[in-house]
């Protein structure tokens, strides 16, 4: 089970309430659920990071219970109560200064602290559909929904929204452009959020600007964008909708850079990689796709048998996982070869895991390098 | 050759010769001009192929004569082998199965495994768990687009004598999000909406209806009752039993069960009544019969009822939106129908 939770790169929850775990290098996929006690209510509405260090999952259920997922042990280690079915699902999970941040879809944001009852409740109005945490600035949260505009809360100042976006003006009707903000991204480096619609429009919000309007607004498709991913490359952003179609999306100009194809059903979590350029789609058809950003092709394609709501990426390489390893006992076989001495060689071993750091980053700077000139390169280092 | 020469008008055939002599002017053609009027297929150059020749009725000449020879060649080749056959007797090696469409499908990766827990949750916790577990029973409404013209009439009423518990409706230019709710109100389980193009039933959405998936079909080969031939008398009322074949994937299995939650659970057997849905190449057809026992092994049939295709072209979450519905299958021509071999139902 350990070895299992150890070599998942992807997580997806399903509405079945079964939390999925893929290892793209051993190509498998596994199932981690508490035998035989499934229920529709447990179904997985949010999956997040429990820690920056990814060791453990959050899984936010529609009972309103948050578990938390060890992937080193592979059990679920504990389970939280964090409201209850009639404030809705979950629309958001953080982790703030170790203490947790939930939203429900009745607008109640609440902080929960380790070890202390006492809760900071924030009501952020009605009908959210989605609650997302600065990845720069852990304290800042951004929420919007249906009719719910996008505001954007300081956890330290629970009072008012720091920012709140004005509507956009009447359209050529004169009639009220209604709201429905329903993902939302931080865009790295800058203050700017992103936000997508299901009235099909992408719009980008500046808070240091005086304007409270859309600095950027884009349209795309006839059907609803229901989530939206920022790659690590800047300057795009990744969107999916509920036909299936899912695009990439240009920040400067608004533009449409490209689609890319495969999935049938309606997106439900979309996210890409932090460092490399691959995002990861699942849906309604119970499918989860990895498609590479640079030449729109898909990559892999796992069924898993149940409708997908949410996936998670771990910020590791994918599939060179499997290729580091191998490449880290072939490197600790030629160093012993050549010393011969067990001393040396205990050296070596340790030179080498170094080395792996460098060459994790090394290879997530530059994309995908042959191993061969690596490798003589490491031996020449040394 | 000869028979070919009997078959032409003895001037074109000889007329034909010799222009086929000028034509081959290439390397091997000037030596074996003399043999032409002995063998014809050495003139040739290698690479030469029937469409290069640019006179109609020459081409279509040669091509009769390439055709006889291949049809020739092939008869040949099952006399000897089918003499070999019975030369070997019980030693032959079995006889090879010929390659179907339905032979060569891809595999699909979808593929329902009857004893997979995680699909059975998931099938037993649906939207349609509640009729298979017996707390509700089927109530239909069939209803059209708005003004519909005599032939989608006649077939929505033989629908409803073909589904059992169901009502047709005039629909008034009603919205279907507002005939929704009425219909849940009204108790009713499944709304069926026919869409007639030019005075022809082209379309069908097919909503089950407390929060429950919107299928929509496109329909084809439209045979009303007085079409068919050696038809047996109207359907009674007794519920007819339902055969799902070949619904094999995961979305065939969500369409089956959509199909069987339109009638009611128990068969009534002493109506001897059967409605069939086949799925054959994505094509699902409906046929309605009555059945009835011979002899133990032999069964006569009489088609009933109206006939009809579909083919599934979205599956919808939720009852009928169509612009923010949550799509669970739509159908995507170019990327799905690249491949001749690959079935998604």
């Amino acid at each position: 089970m350990a070895s299992k939770s150890q070599s998942c790169s992807i997580w997806v929850g399903s509405e079945t309430g079964i939390l999925k775990g893929v290892s793209l290098s051993k190509q498998q996929a596994f199932n981690f659920c508490e035998m035989s006690c499934l229920s529709r209510d447990q179904e997985v509405c949010v999956l997040e990071w429990g820690d920056p260090l990814e060791s453990e999952v959050l899984v936010g259920c529609a009972n309103g219970t948050v578990k938390a997922f060890s992937t080193e042990k592979g059990i679920f280690t504990e389970s939280k109560e964090c409201g209850d079915a009639t404030q809705g699902k979950f629309t958001g999970l953080a982790m703030m200064d170790g203490s947790l941040v939930t939203c429900a879809e009745s607008g109640i944001l609440k902080v929960w602290k380790e070890g202390c009852t006492d809760t900071i409740e924030i009501n952020v109005g009605n009908g959210v559909c989605r609650m997302r945490q600065n990845p720069s600035r852990r304290s800042q949260v951004a929420t919007g929904g249906k009719e719910n505009p996008l505001k954007v809360w300081d956890l330290e100042r629970p009072d008012k929204a720091i920012f709140t976006a004005k509507n956009v003006k009447n359209d050529w009707l004169d009639l009220r452009v209604p709201v429905w903000v329903r993902d939302i991204g931080f865009i790295p480096d800058s203050d700017k959020i992103v936000t997508c619609t299901g009235y099909h429009q992408m719009r980008v919000y500046d808070p240091s600007s005086p304007q409270r309007r859309p600095v950027l607004e884009a349209e795309f498709g006839e059907y609803p964008l229901t989530a939206l991913s920022l790659p690590a490359s800047q300057g795009t952003v990744v969107v999916g909708n509920t036909h299936g179609q899912l695009a990439v999306l240009d920040l400067r100009k608004g533009l449409v850079r490209g689609c890319l194809k495969g999935l049938a059903g309606g997106v439900r979590g979309l996210q890409c990689h932090p460092t490399l350029p691959l995002v990861a789609s699942c849906g309604l058809d119970r499918f989860l796709r990895v498609h590479s950003l640079e030449d729109r092709s898909l990559l892999h394609k796992v069924y898993l048998k149940s409708r997908l709501n949410c996936v998670l990426l771990s910020s590791r390489n994918l599939e060179l996982s499997g290729a580091d390893l191998s490449g880290e006992v072939e490197e600790v076989k030629q160093e012993g070869e050549e010393d011969g001495e067990t001393d040396e060689v205990w050296d070596a071993m340790e030179t080498v895991t170094d080395k792996t750091n460098k060459r994790a980053t090394e290879k997530a700077a530059e994309e995908n390098a042959v191993k061969g000139p690596k490798k003589r390169r490491k031996v020449a280092k040394k | 050759m000869d028979v070919l020469r009997n078959t032409e008008a003895k001037k074109g055939a000889k007329t034909k010769k010799q222009k086929r002599m000028n034509e081959c002017k290439d390397v091997e053609a000037e030596t074996s001009v003399q043999a032409d009027s002995v063998e014809e297929e050495a003139a040739f150059p290698p690479n030469f192929s029937v469409s290069e020749i640019k006179n109609k009725q020459r081409r279509h000449f040669m091509f009769m004569k390439l055709k006889q020879e291949k049809r020739k060649r092939k008869l040949e080749l099952k006399k000897k082998r089918k003499k070999e056959r019975e030369a070997l007797g019980d030693k032959a090696p079995p006889k090879e199965v010929p390659k179907t469409i339905e032979n060569q499908r891809i595999y699909d990766e979808t593929t329902v495994n009857p004893e997979d827990e995680e699909v059975a949750f998931d099938e037993g916790t649906d939207e349609f768990s509640s009729y298979f577990n017996r707390l509700t029973n089927p109530k239909v409404l069939i209803t059209t687009s708005d003004r519909p013209r005599g032939r989608t009439v006649r077939f929505c009423e033989q629908l409803s004598t073909a589904v059992p518990d169901s009502h047709v409706y005039y629909r008034r230019g009603l919205a279907l999000k507002r005939v929704i709710p009425q219909c849940i109100s009204r108790g009713f389980t499944f709304l069926i909406v026919i869409n007639e193009d030019r005075k022809v039933p082209n379309g069908m959405v097919l909503c089950h209806l407390p929060n429950g998936p919107t299928a929509h079909f496109k329909v084809s080969s439209v045979r009303l009752r007085k079409e068919m031939k050696r038809r047996g008398k109207d359907p009674t009322e007794h519920s007819p039993e339902v055969i799902l074949n070949n619904f094999t994937t995961r979305l065939g299995h969500s369409i089956g069960r959509m199909f069987a939650a339109l009638f009611p659970h128990d068969p009534q057997f002493i109506g001897r009544q059967v409605a069939t849905f086949h799925n054959q190449r994505d094509f699902i057809f409906f046929r309605f019969h009555r059945y009835i026992f011979k002899n133990e092994k032999k069964v006569g049939i009489q088609e009933l009822g109206p006939r009809f295709t579909l083919k599934l072209r979205s599956l919808q979450k939720g009852t009928f939106d169509s612009k923010y519905g949550e799509y669970e299958w739509v159908h995507k021509r170019h990327e799905m129908d690249s491949s001749r071999r690959k079935f998604h139902l």
